[in-house]
């Protein structure tokens, strides 16, 4: 169990995180998303204690960050926003190192590492610099496993790593998860929100939301539709020109779109706009709304609450 | 197939032709023999993994490096005999905005207009309305390095287009950026794209790729596949273009082996 | 200890890949001190002068003789007309110019006084004090042998000896100065970068959050530089005395030890240094110019202490270069052993532990 209880951290004038609480249980697999500088590193290095809280208490697997620190260091696997490995060791001699560091070996502990590294393994003298992302990211997650740690925390894990390998990385995950082990791995790509049982969405050093992606979209409270049309960013401008309007986003081809209320005659406002021939033919259908649409909700809603932020200045 | 289909473009004079393009470094391929076609007003999209050829491709485009092989024709000028005629006549912008973060709003503008050759009359006209476009009179005086990122963003790609160019080349654009900046900035990318210029974009973002009107897929320095994203998603079966670029690096053009390849 | 010996070969590993640092650790030293040895020598030799003899008789032939015996001086010409003296110090062709007035011999062997005039290039104020000194010694040898062979009597004949280095040779001054210009290097700047590189690639994130005591990360940073840095310091020694003949009169095990007690000194420097540098380069400037500059300057290594303003003498006093060079310099040059060379060994010791606790206090546990 992971228990963090109303965590306030701030450098200088900077709220990095105010008010943060949240329960991760055993064997989870917790995502915790938010735009960069939304706190997730902050939050990230006091779960493995290496920042302490000016307010609230993180407790892991029963021990105190701040007072236990010590035997935490030995539970936990970490790995660093940046992969922290090594460039001019060879892959071998960095999962050796940090296997050493842990006071343990490769052999001991090659089962639990044995799928990832196996992609790795061919190339296990190449310096870890001449290494693409993907394989990076997959040595990195290994030597933060070698120890075969109780809690697997990764601070944005697949960063800079293209698409195919984000996707197998979360397969892995999903592997080690079944190891029995607690995993929370921060991301900014929304599309990762629903590779975990539960997310949590951070942002601004709040967290807005943590559940299951289904509940989190259930909880968007306006209607959805999906709309497309021939010329869509005139579209967007003209439905975002309307007061019925809540908001509207473009994902792609597709202009996702809310109007306030329930029952608005969405048909009505779009058989007008498209009469005025602007935008070509117009269709819009009723659809669930994405996770991004409720991240997006979540926080529109915390920078209305705020005055004015920079962005509107 | 859809590839070949989709190779050149029809009607109005293509701005971008390209004609069995090179690029090799030592015995490293890094773009392999590639032909296409871009009209003007597309946005073009270019998807591919780091080291998939997409940024050597783009600085070729650009006239900044020289092809080993083929030729290509950029906004009417020839690539290999008047690279520099392409330079004056194209809008880039890369992952680093190359904006100075401790000049102002405005010195950026002005310094940049003269770069692209605006005299100092037109880099404060186009300054203005820039300027104006974007909303930014309040801002104008403020240092480049005190904006928020999306704003940075946005000015890095207005000062890109200061000299109309037509043709924009964006090399990731909006890597490190955050959802909401990044759907800003492509209904920036949109915009402009209504007005006439033609763009040429790299990302890593699949969920972009649906913003384009084709999209070129790059694995190890070959177009894997090239047509618009709805027209690749039928003709391979798959719901979004993650999954085709999952189809296409993992089981198309690479078994497993060779997709571990570092 | 296996965790801090795999740290320790992790560490040698990083040094041995590196091509810059391996020139750094290896090649430095041996460039600085040839550098050191040969060019930037303040001896001086074969300077060319000019004689104006006016006098042509036995004794200005005798003393010319003299003069041109010795290897300091070579003669351009031998003339008997001042006529194109300045022209030809402003071209540099000529530094010292020794003009010996008409009736020279008589005048002296008459009335025992003559005047012999001599004329130095004072653009480079050291080597002309240096030029007309060896000339004056020249010039007093002469004058007894000339007393003698008239037998006259001699005046107060000054004998100069210069002890423990009597050729006046700047390799005697340049080697141990470089050994502590070395070692700062080496110990200090070479530790505090190698931090400051972990914290810039994130890996000390990775290992602070690793059962690894700090003081384990420290050691076995430290570890390897001391050994490197020994060797250095051995290497330098043998460059010495085999290349410029500077001799190691005193105990080689008290020098080796005094030696190693610096080394400690500069790499708690070096720590100190890293905990207050977020990145390479910010450790980098700080190496720089708060310990290399001050160590070439102020340590009395190149400008003499006692010709510094008082503020500067003061400030002198804090560098631990200064104390080092005392040391080694007793010890090689003059063969002292411990007991004259205890007290600047204290202030070593003390300053190790002062920059100890300090480094200890400020390297964290944490990230803040």
């Amino acid at each position: 169990m992971i228990h963090i209880r109303k965590v306030y951290k701030s450098f200088g004038e900077v709220n990095a995180l105010s008010e943060v609480s949240l329960d991760i249980q055993d064997g989870e697999l917790f995502v915790l998303i938010g735009p960069d500088g939304a706190g997730k590193t902050t939050l990230f290095r006091m779960l493995v204690t290496l920042l302490v809280p000016d307010y609230g208490s993180i407790e892991v697997n029963g021990l105190d960050v701040v007072e236990n620190f010590r035997q935490l260091r030995t539970k936990m696997g970490y790995m660093p926003g940046t992969f922290s490995l090594y460039p001019d060791l060879t892959v071998e001699e960095n999962l050796e190192f940090y296997a050493s560091i842990f006071g343990t070996t490769i052999r001991k502990n090659y089962d639990l590492i044995r799928d990832i590294y196996k992609h790795i393994e061919p190339f296990k003298k190449r310096p870890a610099g001449k290494l693409s992302g993907g394989m990076k990211q997959k040595l990195a997650l290994s030597c933060a496993l070698i120890h075969r740690p109780e809690v697997l925390v990764l601070d944005e894990p697949t960063t800079g790593v293209d698409a195919a390998s984000r996707k197998e990385f979360w397969i892995m995950l999903k592997k080690i998860q079944q190891e029995g082990m607690t995993i929370i791995a921060s991301t900014a790509y929304m599309d990762e929100a629903v590779r975990g049982d539960r997310s949590g969405f951070l942002h601004q050093g709040k967290l807005l939301m943590a559940d299951t992606p289904g509940k989190i979209r259930e909880e968007y409270p306006y209607p959805m539709y999906s709309c497309r049309s021939e010329n869509n960013y005139a579209l967007l401008q003209a439905i975002r020109a309307e007061s019925s309007t809540a908001t509207a986003l473009l994902f792609g081809k597709t202009i996702h779109y809310s109007p306030v209320k329930e029952d608005f005659p969405v048909e009505e406002l779009m058989s007008g706009l498209e009469a005025t021939g602007k935008y070509g033919r117009i269709t819009c259908e009723k659809t669930k709304p994405e996770l991004e649409d409720s991240f997006s909700y979540l926080s529109k809603g915390i920078e209305r609450s705020e005055t004015q932020s920079g962005m509107t200045e | 197939m859809s590839v070949d289909r989709q190779n050149s473009v029809a009607g109005s004079d293509p701005v971008v032709q390209v004609r069995n393009l090179t690029k090799r470094f030592g015995h490293f391929t890094a773009v392999n023999n590639l032909s296409f076609e871009i009209a003007k007003g597309e946005i073009f999209g270019l998807l591919g993994a780091n080291g998939a050829g997409k940024t050597t491709l783009i600085k070729m485009l650009c006239g900044l490096s020289r092809p080993t092989a083929g030729m290509a024709n950029v906004a009417g000028y020839n690539l290999i005999t008047q690279p520099e005629m392409i330079k004056r006549r194209i809008g880039y912008m890369s992952q680093k905005f190359s904006l100075y973060e401790d000049l102002t709003v405005q010195e950026n503008i002005r310094f940049f207009g003269g770069i692209y050759g605006l005299s100092k009359r037109e880099a404060i006209d186009a300054g203005n309305i820039m300027i104006g476009r974007l909303g930014l009179e309040k801002m104008k005086n403020r240092l480049i390095g005190s904006l928020p990122l999306g704003w940075k963003q946005k000015i890095a790609f207005s000062v890109a287009i200061l000299h109309h160019p037509g043709l924009i080349f964006l090399d990731e654009p909006t890597s490190g950026v955050d959802p909401v900046t990044r759907r800003q900035f492509w209904e920036m990318i949109l915009e402009t794209a209504g007005r006439g210029y033609t763009i040429i974009v790299t990302t890593h973002y699949m969920d972009e790729a649906e913003y384009c009107n084709r999209v070129a897929v790059m694995v190890e320095g070959n177009i894997a596949a090239l047509d618009s994203p709805e027209n690749l998603q039928r003709h391979y079966h798959v719901a979004n273009m993650e999954d085709l670029f999952w189809k296409l690096t993992r089981e198309i053009n690479g078994s497993v082996t060779k997709s571990i390849q570092p | 200890m296996r965790r801090f010996l795999a740290f320790a070969k992790k560490e040698f590993r990083h040094i041995m890949r590196d091509p810059r640092t391996l020139l750094i650790l290896f090649g430095i030293p041996v460039i600085q001190i040839i550098i050191f040895g040969y060019v930037v020598t303040n001896e001086i030799k074969h300077v060319p002068i000019v004689i104006i003899d006016r006098s042509h008789d036995e004794t200005t032939r005798l003393i010319t003789d003299r003069i041109l015996a010795s290897p300091y001086f070579e003669t351009v010409t031998n003339t008997n007309t001042g006529k194109n003296i300045h022209q030809w110090f402003k071209k540099g062709n000529v530094r010292l110019t020794v003009v010996f007035d008409r009736q020279f011999g008589k005048k002296l062997i008459k009335s025992g006084v003559a005047q012999v005039q001599v004329i130095a290039d004072g653009s480079d104020p050291n080597a002309a004090r240096l030029m007309v000194g060896y000339l004056s010694g020249i010039l007093a040898q002469a004058q007894q042998e000339i007393n003698k062979q008239y037998g006259m009597v001699n005046p107060v004949g000054i004998e100069s000896r210069m002890e423990f280095n009597p050729e006046l040779k700047g390799a005697f001054m340049f080697v141990p100065g470089t050994i502590a210009l070395i070692m700062m290097l080496i110990s200090a700047m070479m530790t505090s970068i190698s931090i400051a590189r972990e914290k810039e690639m994130g890996t000390m994130e990775a290992m602070l959050v690793s059962p690894l005591h700090p003081l384990q990360i420290v050691l076995g940073k430290v570890v390897p530089y001391v050994a490197i840095a020994f060797l250095d310091a051995v290497i330098i020694l043998a460059l010495g005395q085999v290349i410029f003949g500077v001799p190691v009169k005193g105990n080689l095990v008290l020098l080796l030890g005094e030696v190693i007690l610096y080394i400690i000194l500069s790499l708690s420097l070096g720590i100190m240094i890293s905990t207050m540098s977020p990145t390479q380069m910010v450790a980098m400037f700080i190496s720089l110019f708060v310990l290399m500059m001050p160590t070439i300057l102020l340590s009395g290594f190149i400008f003499p202490i006692e010709n510094m303003p008082e503020a500067l003498q003061w400030l002198s006093l804090v560098m631990p270069p200064r104390w080092f060079i005392i040391i080694i310099k007793a010890i090689m040059l003059k063969g002292a052993g411990l007991m004259f060379v205890w007290k600047e060994t204290l202030v070593l010791i003390a300053m190790t532990f002062a920059f100890l606790l300090i480094s200890i206090k400020r390297f964290t546990i944490r990230l803040e």
